[in-house]
């Protein structure tokens, strides 16, 4: 069998707590933007991607005690899992399962919340760890009794793409037989006021794509899936195989990409490469597609070098999500397996016009259609480009 | 099986890189321990180092020192362990963005916040566009790179790569470690760490790269054998991890002869060391570095540093000593690291 299978898969972010509001939301096309009500900001004026659910929530809904000490991050992390653990055929993760998370910002919406606080305040000292990601990682393999390989990847927006990415090839290497893969992120004032600073979030709903596009939404989220090993899965449900995948540097500019694309093209052609697939092999792309005037262009321009005139159906799903960031590959690796299990295709919302230079029209409406193979990109700062490939169980 | 070695090595930390040939090690009276200036100048254009965090100025300086050793002018890959990330920048916008109530903000220390920005500047800087990730897991951050490296090699398909390590200190959130507990109380000097008896460590910046390739060559210090990251173990289950960890590789506890402790003078989490110490190497020669350099999170870079160094020079610098048990000839080295008691690493390396 070619691949490395995925056996569950768990979601909350703001098209649905669970991955059948999530299937829902996407089929009719209901986007999850909104303002900021949860995140206590003063940039109001700015839509975001926002789980209506507030962190007491949550900790209620997973029974916490009231003192714990689990960031936002975690939070939804554990909420995700806890649907992945529902559908993987286990009641609870053998020992020997491991957890690579990916997070761009991980704790930091306590630094922030507390950034005055520590000094004074010792019952808020709890959260001086939660700063550096491996504190949220440990939290959730903590609420899952994970104890051996637990680490975190942190490569901005293409965090959790990578941590899939490492995941397979642990399993592929025989380091790991079971493995937990993908990431969570939550709304920070931090990042919102980051990319505001950066000029590249927009005031409206993202159009990715378009013409008249200007600038992204932010979006959090939890988003896991479970790698297995051919012998681990005997005659359990596979939703879905990672057949490739590649990583790749810009190697350009710290936060903008290249006009070539260079870095999102080596990324998509080393995947193709690993999954040993044409580039017409490819029915579907979910592109990462932030909306942003220099994001578009440079992976349009890469799409192009790769697939030349003739483009497979292509959309990016931000626009329902909002872009969760480190979280964003596994969001849309999920979005990836439900459209191969289901031959659907998502659309690319509030696209209106093609842009002039490369003149790519994205899929903007619901269909319904056989999709064998996916490929989705995750592109970061710091010039980091990941493309993965998932295929049908056959 | 395929082999990887580590061809060159560079390290940035408290102590000056000639402390093997210099038996007076810098001491300090503070419980925060800045990394020694060195020539960043030599070898980072002026104007780009003015820009520059300490996190990207010692990966950079670290990464150009260990590929030039090595004879690499571009790997194939850039993998990086920092449990903290570019925190300057970090603390910079954040504090800003607070002062000014979410007010007009420069986008320039946002940029440089991610905790891959030192990864990708060494990207850019070398040009190299090749695999490009950064782990960022506490005290197994650097592991984890290790353990991404070995991957690489596994398929073959690229000789080269550039593995680091590197954590910097900034005011504001390196002080909050000190109302936490992670930072000692009392101020001491960095050589008594281990007579302290009390609470807490001392904390400092550094950061250690590797060139490692599939072939070895004129400047090899050692061969990487295999690494082991584990979240939790249970202060009773720590042997036979341990012996796991060596029986997969075809080893026994008998078999090693330095190990390298990331013992930090912190009375609740020592008592790891101290067990091996006593017990499964007790009759081996015991390394310990933390007295000199200070502990963050990616500091088993530098015992990875100080390993390649004993295995290629053949000797042990009094100094780094735990006991007196000397070691002549040294083959094999285990390092073994953890942080207030969980991510705990092991690293193995091989006289080449």
């Amino acid at each position: 069998m070619r691949g490395v299978a995925v056996t569950g898969m768990g979601l909350v972010s703001a098209i649905g707590n669970n991955i059948g509001e999530t299937h829902d939301s996407l089929k009719s096309g209901k986007d999850g933007i909104s303002s900021p009500e949860i995140l206590k900001t003063n940039l109001q004026e700015l839509p975001v991607g926002e789980i209506k659910l507030s962190n007491s929530q949550i900790s209620d809904i997973l029974k916490l005690p009231e003192c714990h000490s689990f960031t936002r991050a975690a939070l939804l992390g554990i909420l995700a899992i806890k649907e992945l653990l529902s559908n993987s055929g286990y009641s609870k993760f053998p020992e020997d399962t491991g957890f690579i998370s990916g997070t761009s910002i991980g704790g930091s919406d306590k630094t922030e919340e507390h950034f005055y606080d520590y000094k004074d305040h010792p019952e808020y000292r709890k959260y001086i760890q939660a700063q550096h990601p491996g504190f949220t990682t440990g939290k959730i393999a903590e609420y899952y009794d994970l104890k051996g390989v637990v680490t975190t990847i942190s490569t901005a927006c293409s965090s959790s793409a990578n941590a899939i990415m490492m995941g397979a090839r642990m399993i592929e290497s025989g380091k790991l037989k079971r493995v937990i893969v993908g990431g969570s992120d939550c709304l920070t004032r931090f990042t919102l006021n980051g990319f505001n600073s950066l000029k590249i979030l927009s005031n409206e709903k993202s159009k990715a794509f378009d013409k008249n596009r200007n600038g992204l939404n932010l979006g959090e989220a939890g988003a896991y899936i479970m790698l297995e090993a051919e012998e681990l899965i005997r005659d359990k449900r596979v939703l879905g195989r990672i057949l490739g995948y590649g990583n790749a540097n810009d190697a350009f500019h710290q936060t903008a990409s290249s006009e070539n694309g260079e870095g999102a093209y080596l990324a998509i052609s080393q995947a193709l490469n690993k999954a040993k697939l044409s580039a017409r092999e490819i029915d579907f792309i979910n592109a990462h597609g932030t909306g942003t005037r220099n994001n578009d262009l440079s992976e349009s321009v890469a799409l192009k070098r790769i697939f030349g005139d003739d483009i497979p159906d292509f959309s990016s799903t931000k626009a329902f999500t909002g872009h969760t960031l480190g979280a964003a590959g596994a969001v849309e690796a999920i979005f990836s397996l439900l459209a191969i299990q289901n031959s659907e295709l998502y659309p690319n919302l509030n696209f209106n016009s093609e842009m002039l230079e490369t003149e790519l029209t994205p899929i903007s409406q619901f269909q319904k259609k056989e999709i064998n193979t996916v490929l989705s990109n995750s592109f970061g700062f710091g010039g980091n480009c990941t493309s993965l490939i998932f295929q049908k169980d056959v | 099986m395929y082999k990887i070695y580590i061809n060159g090595i560079s390290s940035v930390s408290p102590q000056s890189e000639d402390i093997f040939e210099n038996d007076f090690p810098q001491t300090y009276n503070e419980n925060i321990l800045p990394a020694r200036n060195v020539d960043y100048k030599a070898l980072i254009k002026p104007m780009m180092l003015r820009r520059m965090s300490k996190a990207v100025k010692m990966g950079l300086y670290c990464s150009k020192k260990a590929l030039q050793e090595a004879g690499v002018i571009k790997p194939g890959a850039i993998l990086l362990g920092t449990g903290q990330g570019c925190m300057q920048d970090t603390e910079k916008f954040m504090s800003n963005m607070l002062e000014n109530e979410e007010g007009l903000l420069s986008p320039t220390s946002f940029i440089q916040s991610t905790h891959n920005t030192v990864a990708g500047q060494i990207a850019l800087d070398l040009k190299c566009k090749g695999h490009n990730m950064t782990f960022t897991q506490n005290s197994a951050s650097f592991e984890t790179a290790l353990l991404d490296a070995i991957l690489l090699f596994g398929d073959r398909e690229i000789q080269e790569i550039l593995v680091g390590g590197v954590d910097e200190t900034s005011r504001e959130f390196t002080g909050f470690q000190r109302l936490d507990g992670q930072i000692k109380e009392k101020y001491i000097q960095n050589l008594d760490l281990f007579a302290s008896g009390t609470t807490g460590t001392i904390i400092s910046e550094s950061a250690a790269f590797f060139s490692l390739s599939s072939e070895s060559n004129a400047s090899t210090y050692a061969e990487l054998k295999d690494v082991q990251i584990i979240n939790r173990v249970e202060k009773s289950e720590l042997n036979s991890k341990i012996e796991e960890f060596l029986f997969r590789n075809k080893m026994v506890p008998s078999q090693i002869d330095v190990v390298i402790l990331g013992k930090n003078g912190d009375s609740r989490f020592d008592h790891y060391y101290e067990d091996l110490q006593q017990g499964l190497f007790s009759k081996k020669c015991q390394v310990g570095f933390k007295h000199l350099v200070g502990d963050n999170n990616s500091i088993s870079s530098y015992a990875c540093w100080l390993a390649s160094k004993i295995l290629k020079e053949k000797k042990i610098p009094k100094i780094f000593k735990l006991n007196t048990i000397n070691c002549n000839t040294p083959r094999n080295i285990l390092i073994y690291n953890q942080y207030l008691g969980r991510n705990h690493g092991l690293i193995l390396l091989k006289s080449h």
